[in-house]
């Protein structure tokens, strides 16, 4: 969302509480997660308390609370993926970057997620960095991507 | 100029089906890549990178569209070269380098390349060469649903127009409302979003409701894990949907549609935004659509997340805006549904089907099939299949002919085939001659569920499946239900306790006596089917849950606690991969020597493993297996 963001927000929504998850994916769309502040101006716009918005918000996996790391990096542990190896790949990365799936590594750079499916399961197992799928990977791909992606990155 | 009417529709089709006929005779050379979400995960962007620059730097001039999945995801990407005069032929396995001399061949030499062609997609003779469609893993299906994807340029309305897309609507606004239900209830078409209720009879319960309002849904929130045939389908021909939802609407009497859709699907998301913008232009959407008395507008729902939402009236909340929590029923959403109002929930692949058999007739639908279950239905076909992909085949097929002829068999020996995602089970070699239909799957102690086949081999351990499943749906479960919320939990404990080899041996009574606790006393499909994989697994497998139990083994090699990493001393040439890869310094030893494995520091990531096998020089040095 370029320019005022809340601006654009009164104008695609009418403001009514049905509104109140895609207000809500909008908002961590632009900010990257639901910051306190964002959550009680939703509030008083929507006319929704904040516990009851906190509710809703916790009960879907899509919501973040904190910060995300700059990339984002997601395994894969749908079905396929499972029995391919994935949960191997979560535990090195988990390794590599020290977080726990759902935390940002200590320089923010990268956000370690594990997701139910990402719908690629005839290429599995699979992860995704930035939204860019990476199919028929294994522990060592992985960490040859992260190490490719971390030489560039050094100036 | 936009059509309005059914009239200006009909010259746009036409003009639709003239630039169609060109693209089929095509003066200058066509490209066609598969760029679905799978084929982009094997790195379909390169490749269209690669064929671009070629083109430009060798000045060619060719057109370059991006078409669906077309099913065998192993074969991505896959790139068809259509030269003028010549059918489109397909490559599969493409990357920057060999596309490269694809292109070279065609464009240099002027001939057919023949290494990695799988077929031809041309109507006839197609130069002596083999048809795709021959090919193993298609021969053997139907595809009704699936005959656009791959083919068609999905983001292009007019491709759609032109094989006939939109007819069936158009047939349907001639029809009163009855009679289309009539064709419908002919055709013997079911629920194929899990449960197989008849489409028909859901329906007309929500029509003869009275009522000013009525809500239309496409459930388009696939959530099982190791299940891709929504996001294919819509990826890859997002008008046969949206036709199909508008057939729906009209028969229910609905004016609003929504599809509900997980955000974890961005690429369908954009393909359905842009089909309803064209719609729009033609005016398949708004007031009285085709200057019929027919008004009906969709707007598209994401999902947040959240498996429970697969339950119609968890969904419903979740469109609301509240938590995700199913209710119980009577009433049932066909009576009281979305703010109250009489709403009709139907799968993806449900409303996709509709306009082929509203074009072709119920009896040309039924002809496939068996007594109870017809037509066709379409299964991502994935796990330790050679052939894995998205398929369609008639409903009836047995599990044999879809692992072995279709999918092509296993590597290693077949263990078990898991169907329904997490509410269905895991069935043994003696279910292969199962024909597939709701009524064999359930009695078997399965569920047909929206179509995932997930194939797996001596590999694989049941018990660590079975605890992945449950792992899943503890997660998923809302916790409104108590018996759903702290029951799924405690078969999971049970389960890890089994793969860390301290199991008892009345832990299996345990299992099944709370499985059938669990399954009577929750208020939704989650919570009933949730033991599903943990009863079937144990009906079917119990020598494998006692060998963790009472030998404190694991027969697959996978539960962690009851694995050792060991280096064949005979075996390894100390080429120090291994040492290099190990995270936790686990292994040692001077180059050209035979390594040390230390057992306390390993922590089974398998990295050891796969350099071994993929990039040492050995190869085979170092093996997983069971403890004694």
């Amino acid at each position: 969302m370029s320019g005022d963001p809340w601006a654009a927000l009164s104008q695609d929504f009418a403001g009514e509480p049905a509104d109140l998850i895609p207000v809500l994916q909008r908002v961590q769309a632009a900010e990257g997660y639901l910051p306190p502040d964002s959550i009680r101006r939703v509030a008083r716009w929507l006319k929704i308390s904040e516990n009851e918005i906190y509710g809703v918000a916790t009960f879907f996996a899509q919501f973040r609370f904190s910060p995300p790391g700059r990339h984002l990096l997601k395994v894969c542990l749908g079905t396929a993926c499972h029995v391919k190896g994935g949960e191997q790949m979560l535990e090195v990365l988990r390794r590599r970057l020290d977080v726990e799936p759902g935390e940002s590594t200590a320089d923010g750079q990268y956000q370690l997620e594990r997701v139910a499916c990402l719908g690629c399961c005839a290429l599995a197992p699979v992860v995704s960095l930035d939204n860019k799928i990476y199919g028929q990977t294994s522990v060592l791909k992985v960490q040859e991507l992260l190490d490719a992606r971390q030489k560039r990155e050094k100036p | 100029m936009p059509a309005r009417n059914a009239k200006s529709l009909e010259a746009q089709r036409s003009r639709a089906a003239e630039e169609w006929a060109a693209l089929q005779n095509n003066s200058r050379p066509v490209i066609y890549v598969g760029a679905g979400s799978c084929g982009l995960a094997a790195g379909a962007e390169e490749v269209i990178e690669a064929m671009e620059s070629y083109l430009a730097k060798n000045k060619i001039e060719a057109d370059l569209l991006r078409v669906g999945c077309i099913g065998p995801c192993y074969l991505e990407p896959l790139v068809d070269i259509q030269m003028p005069g010549r059918p489109r032929i397909s490559y599969s396995n493409n990357t920057p380098a060999l596309i490269q001399d694809v292109l070279e061949s065609f464009f240099e030499k002027g001939e057919v390349y023949q290494r990695r062609l799988v077929g031809h997609l041309g109507a006839d003779g197609g130069d002596g060469l083999p048809r795709f469609f021959d090919h193993p893993m298609l021969a053997r299906q139907v595809r009704i649903v699936l005959r656009n994807c791959g083919i068609i340029d999905p983001e292009n309305t007019g491709h759609y127009l032109a094989r006939d897309g939109y007819r069936a609507f158009e047939k349907c606004l001639t029809l009163p409302w009855t009679e289309v239900l009539d064709i419908v209830k002919k055709s013997g078409l079911r629920g194929r979003g899990g449960a197989g209720f008849p489409t028909w009879r859901k329906w007309q319960i929500c029509r003869e409701n009275e009522s000013d309002t009525r809500y239309m849904i496409c459930n388009a929130d696939e959530g099982d894990p190791g299940a891709f045939m929504n996001r294919s389908l819509i990826e890859g021909d997002p008008h046969a949907v949206l036709e199909g939802l508008l057939i729906a609407g009209y028969t229910i009497g609905a004016r609003q549609g929504t599809i509900y859709i997980r955000a974890e699907y961005p690429l369908a998301i954009e393909r359905l935004r842009r089909a309803l913008a064209d719609m729009r232009e033609l005016g398949l959407l708004g007031e009285r659509i085709l200057g019929s008395d027919f008004s009906f507008d969709i707007k598209i729902k994401e999902g947040a997340g959240a498996f429970v939402c697969g339950e119609e009236t968890a969904l419903i909340a979740g469109i609301e805006g509240r938590r995700g929590m199913p209710r119980t029923r009577p009433p049932f959403p066909a009576q009281e549904g979305l703010w109250g109002k009489p709403t009709i929930i139907n799968n993806v692949e449900t409303l996709a089907t509709l306009p082929h058999i509203i074009r072709h007739g119920a009896e040309w639908f039924s002809q496939y099939g068996t007594e109870t279950s017809k037509g066709t239905k379409t299964f991502s076909l994935v796990g330790k299949v050679r052939r894995t992909g998205l398929i369609e085949v008639p409903l009836g097929m047995t599990l044999r002919s879809v692992i072995y002829d279709v999918g092509g068999g296993l590597v290693k020996e077949f263990k078990a085939v898991q169907t329904g995602g997490p509410s269905g089970g895991c069935l043994s070699e003696e279910f292969l001659d199962l024909p597939i239909d709701y009524e064999s799957l359930t009695a078997a102690g399965s569920i047909m569920g929206s179509g995932g086949l997930i194939v797996v081999d001596r590999n694989t351990c049941i018990v660590d499946t079975a605890k992945y499943f449950l792992n899943f749906t503890q997660a998923e479960s809302c916790g409104k239900c108590v018996p759903c919320r702290v029951g799924t939990r405690h078969l999971v404990h049970i389960l890890e306790r089994i793969s860390q080899g301290k199991g008892e041996l009345d832990d299996l009574a345990k299992l099944e006596h709370l499985a059938r606790s669990i399954k009577g006393g929750s208020l939704c499909g989650l919570g009933q089917t949730a033991p599903n994989p943990v009863l079937s697994t144990i009906r079917y497998f119990r020598d494998e849950f006692l060998a963790h139990i009472k030998d404190k083994r694991c027969p697959a090699a996978v539960c962690r606690d009851l694995v050792v990493y060991r280096i064949i001393k005979d075996k390894c040439t100390g080429c120090q991969r291994c040492v290099q890869v190990c995270p936790t310094g686990a292994i040692s030893g001077p180059r050209s020597e035979a390594h040390n494995l230390d057992e306390s520091k390993c922590i089974k990531c398998r990295s050891c493993y796969e350099i071994c096998r993929f990039d040492a020089i050995a190869g085979d040095a170092i093996v997983i297996e069971s403890r004694a």
